[in-house]
């Protein structure tokens, strides 16, 4: 006679998840650090329970069959969670296969006098669990790429602060390098300060930008364009000798744009422009 | 989770999670184009400057579109590819063709007297463009502008 | 039909922009605009955008013809307030605005038509100023 295997196994389902526990607590890799086992236990018996309501003889041998898309949804939030909380994908590796574990041992006690049977059964799980394998990984290193982008997102944010120097003067040192990704949050950041502070001149310091190509020059005269457009003048400083180097010898015009060697001798510009004077104090004479 | 997957006219594969379309054939159909898309667009969240770019190339296609193609049909649709959420916009108009795409593509190019910005221009501001065009049968254009594109 | 209405300041027009133009709109603008700097002889037109949120080539040109119109007729024109999202899509979009003024906002804007009244004022001809800072080129 042909045991369903899909049925069986439902009918086993506390015995796997006590097997699949007492595999996961018996590795020496256990987190209990990261997770407890009493969440470790329900986060196992959600995965079995999804599982085995599923399955069914004829998805057991698709594992595209839509039927598991419920269960890939668990395990990408399982591995999600997982990689958040700091789990090696090792770690991860392991709850995931030592299921399949759990699931041989029943369909070896099970079958265990049908070879044929035992041999079908266990290539239909084990390529099963694999799939769910492939699925977690791939979910675990999404997981840990949006860790990263999100610390990428907080760096450029911490690194683009914009300055008010004066009443009407803003200051933006950039450093680092200046890729799109970054013109465009310097660029808001910037003109939305400009409009906040109504503020007509901004000085873009790029003496911690380590090398100004043409697809850089391109992004300072766009953030420069874009200023202007919001009639307000902005003055590039902080070129050092090797960048003025640069920008001759790759042909660069920068010619509408003003530039300045440092802070300090754009801050004075932008001083003459606004029409103010900065001056030593007299020993005697009163507040100017 | 919905896992259909679309052919598109890009080799991209999407998700296609809600759509919309609008009929355009004369020049006050074009701001409520522009209502429409930004009303999708504010819904999957994305940010003021992305959305701007957006309405901005919807609107540069939806005036060819008139100008030059007598009118047409445009689909509104929210998207998604991975982890990326975006809005893809059609504009399929049955008019005069373009006989040379790439002539069209560059910037000051313009048979109608203008800037000759609306194609070129467009596709800086969009992640992802594509244009098919036949003399004689009609012009079809692709957007897609993902949230964080 | 709707207009947009033309305000007399001193010798100088202001028109604030405060809905999405239909392009009928925009394009009366033009001509009623022009229409006001021949009458009025002012020298010079502020154009307040600081509510619109899309400036796409069509309603770029519409700003540039109008700008170019008045210089010819001897006016200035200055867009104020235009919104940061707007300004960094017209450089991606790649609208030069060329020979428009730009301030942060109408009484910037006064205060530059001022200053450009002073340094070519009527006694002063035929100065060439087309490369003055505060342009958008
Ligand atoms: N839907 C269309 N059907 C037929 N021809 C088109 C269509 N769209 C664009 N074209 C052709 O491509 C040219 C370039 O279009 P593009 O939008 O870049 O510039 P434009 O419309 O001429 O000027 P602008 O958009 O700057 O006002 C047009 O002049 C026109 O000849
Ligand atoms: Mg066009």
């Amino acid at each position: 006679m042909k045991i369903e295997i899909s049925k069986m196994l439902q009918k086993k389902k506390k015995q796997i998840i006590d097997l699949w526990m007492k595999n996961q607590l018996a590795d020496a890799g256990l987190r209990e650090d990261l997770m407890s086992n009493d969440e470790l236990r329900v986060q196992s018996e959600e995965l079995v329970d999804a599982l085995l309501k599923r399955l069914n003889e004829e998805n057991l041998a698709d594992i595209d069959s839509s039927d598991f898309d419920e269960i890939y949804e668990i395990l990408g939030g399982i591995s999600i969670t997982r990689a958040r909380q700091g789990f090696s994908p090792r770690e991860t590796g392991v709850y995931i296969f030592s299921l399949k574990d759990a699931l041989l041992e029943i369909l070896q006690q099970e079958f265990k006098n049908d070879a044929t049977q035992l041999y079908n059964a266990t290539i239909k799980v084990g390529k099963l669990i694999d799939n769910f394998g492939i699925v977690t990984f791939e979910t675990f290193i999404k997981g840990r790429e949006e860790v990263i982008l999100r610390q990428t997102d907080e760096i450029t944010e911490i690194s683009t602060p914009v300055i008010r120097v004066w009443d009407g003067i803003l200051a933006l040192p950039i450093i680092g390098t200046l890729d799109s990704a970054r013109t465009q949050v310097v660029m808001e950041n910037l003109l939305q300060e400009i409009v906040n502070t109504g503020s007509s001149i901004a000085i873009l310091d790029i003496s911690g930008v380590p090398a100004v190509d043409s697809l850089v020059a391109q992004h300072l005269i766009k953030t420069v364009s874009a200023t202007r457009l919001m009639g307000a003048e902005c003055i590039i400083s902080g070129i050092r000798p090797e960048i003025a180097q640069t920008v001759v010898h790759l042909g660069i015009d920068l010619s509408n744009i003003v530039t300045k060697a440092t802070l300090a001798s754009a801050l004075k510009y932008a001083f003459s422009i606004l029409q103010l004077e900065v001056r030593k104090k007299q020993s005697n004479s009163v507040k100017i | 989770m919905d896992r259909r997957t679309m052919a598109t006219m890009t080799t991209t594969p999407v998700t296609v999670l809600n759509k919309d379309s609008m009929l355009i054939v004369k020049e006050q159909d074009v701001v409520p184009f522009r209502n429409r898309v930004k009303e999708y667009a504010t819904k999957i969240g994305m940010g003021l400057v992305n959305q701007t770019k957006l309405i901005t190339a919807a609107s540069e296609l939806v005036r060819n579109m008139l100008r030059y193609g007598g009118g047409g049909n445009t689909l509104i649709e929210v998207v998604s590819k991975g982890r990326e959420n975006g809005i893809r916009l059609t504009f399929s108009d049955k008019g005069p063709g373009i006989a040379n795409i790439e002539m069209a593509m560059k910037d000051g190019f313009t048979t109608g007297k203008s800037l000759g910005l609306g194609l070129p221009g467009t596709k800086r501001l969009v992640s992802e463009f594509d244009i098919k065009s036949k003399p004689g049968e009609g012009t079809t254009v692709m957007i897609i502008k993902w949230k964080n594109g | 039909m709707e207009k947009i209405p033309i305000l007399r300041m001193g010798q100088f027009l202001l028109v604030t922009i405060q809905v999405d133009l239909y392009d009928r709109l925009a394009l009366n603008l033009e001509a009623d605009l022009v229409q006001m700097v021949s009458k009025t002889g002012a020298r010079g037109v502020l154009i307040d955008i600081s509510a619109v949120s899309i400036v796409d080539s069509f309603m770029g040109r519409i700003i540039g013809n109008i700008a170019n119109m008045s210089k010819i007729m001897d006016a200035e024109t200055v867009v104020v307030g235009m919104q940061p999202a707007v300004a960094i899509t017209l450089i991606e979009l790649g609208l030069p605005l060329t020979g428009v003024h730009t301030a942060l906002d109408v009484e910037k804007g006064m205060e530059l038509l001022r200053n450009k009244i002073l340094v070519d004022g009527p006694e002063n001809d035929g100065d060439d100023d087309d490369n003055a800072s505060d342009s958008a080129e």
